[in-house]
């Protein structure tokens, strides 16, 4: 007989009145570095009802989850996790908002389900999901996370809570798809799963020693495979410039994969942050040859942890501590590229006449344009860059590229952005005030607000 | 640390009951444990530290659902800072009922229950705090050093018969408790603490420090003479 059990839990609650202390607060790349309060608390209706911002696991990058101001209370949602509902035959889920993608296939995959969208780390909450509209190695497959969600429970600026779909207040809904949680406190995402034939993937991969190949090689295989990306090798001269390497997946079949489910990975930690010097150019250097030679010329293909497929970089925890306490940040950008097939060629060529020491660099083609008022991805090309900040001279390229991009047609992802202007977001960004709009209807007093959508948005400081 | 336990526990597919304040935060709490595994329909009833009338009621629901219960956890607590304790004089008198009175009244109806069946296992979260009177946590610690104390004579006295007591010592672990002080060395997260708290209810260990340096830490603490820890903040 199975053991039976009473557990009496709910710890005596701190009064509401209670303000959290000061302390620092920062995105994954560690820049910016500013105070803030942080609410915490398994009841989000209760902890979000004075605050001004949610913050999830604070994956976002730059300032996308950190306070305008140091009194806007921010209340953090990762202890809000519960499933709350599930429909094995359609795999529609509902859960609070602090739910992680980790938590969530540990529980989905032996279950034969798997979310439709995983950004390329695990630490991420649905709210932070959804706030960012995430995008994944299946984005011209499957498109952005808020195309498989259903409806969301938010708690608006004036403090009421609504369910939102694209039935009932489908403004709002699409507006807090890729809103950067600026819309309302996502407290609840419905959505709906995938199934999976087995936990593990089928990948392939493929080296191409050129930029022109990689892109003609990653164009066909997005024909065929459901999940494809390269790593690209930004810091060779033309014409070694933009080499790397294709890597694709599926679902490997049952009579494919092991018989065994795939064990939890187990990760490592950089314990502490390393100093700044550590990650030099000379060693982005050989990190990028050194990644390029390893895989050799031949194509490689077999079963792959979904883990490592997934989430690579997920193995090393606390990995942003590599870039030592200045931080590091990521410029993503989309490439219209249909018209002119050079766009992305010139794009590599700039980053590399300013002398860029871009550590890690991924591409991926991104089909259509999401639900989301305001999501990251459009038809084209995407590159994720990896710069360590070196203050003024950030800036600076970012400026060089902003420019580039808005040329070209494209735009940043708010998720990663940490220094890009105003006025130069509004060149790129022409859903802007129908954005805006939505959140005046909602919001008329500017009651949500980040440090991010004070520097980008032009909230009130 | 009680919502990872007893995620563990529905994982494996054990039958569950819950008690708690809120009677729509338990019902959430339990959707949540049957989409996890639990055995059944996981009921709740609402009970109170602050209300020990509650808890009779609560324990027979749980009885009468369960069909007789072979453990209870009791992870139910309040946390508060020292200089709040000495500074606010209803906030200190109830703490040290929630935390001490109250929750021996609630122990001892379980141990009854237990005992009447044939016994069980009691597991009841202590803290380190409870290990030696210490300038940060006088108040909180006093009341986890007298709920220390007296599962060990519950040990002592009922073993014999079939009660099992867990006396959990948790260090510094990250919980919704815990979210307004800066997390210290060798803090934990609930869902490692958790299983070794499901490990020691399994086998039914007196005494479980979480995370396991802990025991090490306090036996050093310990060990330090007064004139030490008169001068120093730990």
């Amino acid at each position: 007989m199975a053991p039976t059990h009473t557990t009496t839990a709910s710890p005596a609650a701190a009064p509401d009145t209670a303000v959290p202390p000061l302390a620092e607060v920062s995105g994954w790349g560690h820049y910016p570095v500013l105070l803030g309060r942080q609410f915490r608390s398994e009841d989000l209706a209760r902890v979000t009802a004075r605050a001004r911002l949610s913050r999830g696991l604070g994956r976002a990058y730059g300032d996308a989850a950190l306070p305008a101001a140091p009194d806007d209370l921010v209340a953090t949602t990762t202890l809000a996790d519960r499933l709350l509902a599930f429909d094995p035959s359609s795999g529609r889920l509902r859960a609070e908002a602090g739910l992680s993608v980790r938590a969530l296939n540990r529980w989905s995959m032996p279950r034969g389900w798997f979310t439709p969208v995983t950004p390329g780390t695990q630490f991420v909450t649905l709210g932070g999901m959804v706030a960012a509209d995430v995008h994944g190695k299946n984005h011209h497959r499957n498109g952005c996370f808020g195309n498989h969600v259903t409806a969301l429970t938010l708690r608006v600026a004036d403090g009421r809570i609504i369910e939102c779909s694209d039935e009932h207040e489908p403004e709002l809904f699409r507006a807090t798809l890729g809103g950067m949680g600026l819309t309302g406190h996502i407290l609840e995402v419905e959505f709906q799963l995938e199934r999976i034939p087995s936990p593990w993937i089928w990948g392939e991969s493929e080296r191409c020693d050129s930029l022109d190949v990689l892109l003609a090689r990653l164009k066909e295989a997005g024909e065929r495979w459901p999940f494809t990306v390269c790593w690209v090798d930004c810091l060779n001269a033309p014409p070694r410039l933009g080499r790397g390497t294709l890597m694709c997946g599926r679902w490997a079949e049952p009579g494919e994969a092991p018989a065994t489910p795939p064990a939890p990975k187990a990760a490592l930690a950089v314990p502490f942050f390393l100093p700044d010097w550590f990650l030099h150019p000379w060693q982005v250097k050989l990190f990028n040859r050194l990644n390029y030679w390893k895989h050799g010329a031949r194509v490689r293909r077999g079963i792959e942890h979904p883990e490592s497929f997934f989430y690579p970089l997920d193995v090393v925890l606390d990995w942003n501590r590599l870039y030592g306490r200045r931080g590091f940040t990521q410029y993503q950008a989309v490439l219209p590229a249909d018209e002119d097939p050079s766009v992305p060629r010139r794009f590599l060529e700039l980053l590399h006449r300013h002398g860029a020491s871009v550590f890690l660099c991924v591409m991926k083609d991104c089909g259509a344009q999401g639900k989301g008022m305001l999501s990251f991805p459009r038809p084209g090309v995407s590159f994720a860059l990896d710069l360590p900040v070196r203050g003024a001279a950030t800036q600076a390229l970012v400026d060089v590229l902003d420019e580039f991009v808005i040329a070209a047609g494209g735009r940043v992802y708010l998720a990663k952005d940490a220094f890009t202007r105003a006025e130069n977001f509004r060149r790129m960004e022409s859903r802007l005030a129908t954005f805006a709009q939505v959140r005046r209807r909602w919001d008329p007093d500017g009651h949500l607000r980040s440090a991010q959508s004070v520097r980008v948005f032009g909230d009130k400081p | 640390m009680g919502r990872a336990l007893a995620r563990l526990m529905a994982e494996r597919g054990d039958t569950l009951f819950l008690l708690g304040r809120d009677a729509a935060q338990l019902a959430r709490s339990a959707t949540d444990l049957e989409l996890r595994g639990a055995a059944g329909s996981v009921g709740t009833a609402t009970c109170d530290l602050l209300g020990p009338e509650s808890f009779a009621p609560a324990l027979a629901a749980a009885a009468a659902a369960l069909v007789g219960f072979d453990t209870v956890v009791v992870t139910a607590g309040a946390f508060a800072t020292q200089d709040a304790l000495e500074a606010d004089r209803e906030q200190r008198r109830q703490l040290l009922t929630a935390n001490f009175t109250n929750t021996i009244e609630f122990c001892e109806l379980a141990r009854q229950r237990l005992l009447d069946q044939g016994g069980g296992t009691l597991c009841v979260f202590g803290s380190v705090a409870g290990e030696r009177g210490r300038k940060p946590v006088i108040l909180y610690g006093a009341a986890k050093a007298g709920l220390s104390h007296y599962l060990e004579g519950l040990d002592h006295k009922f073993r014999a018969r079939g009660l099992r007591t867990v006396l959990v010592k948790p260090g510094f672990v990250k919980t919704g408790m815990t979210a307004d002080l800066p997390p210290p060395p060798f803090a934990g997260e609930p869902e490692a603490v958790a299983r070794a708290v499901l490990r020691a209810i399994d086998k039914g260990t007196p005494e479980v420090f979480v995370p396991g340096i802990w025991r090490w830490i306090m036996l050093v603490i310990r060990l330090l003479p007064r004139a030490v820890m008169r001068r120093i903040e730990f």
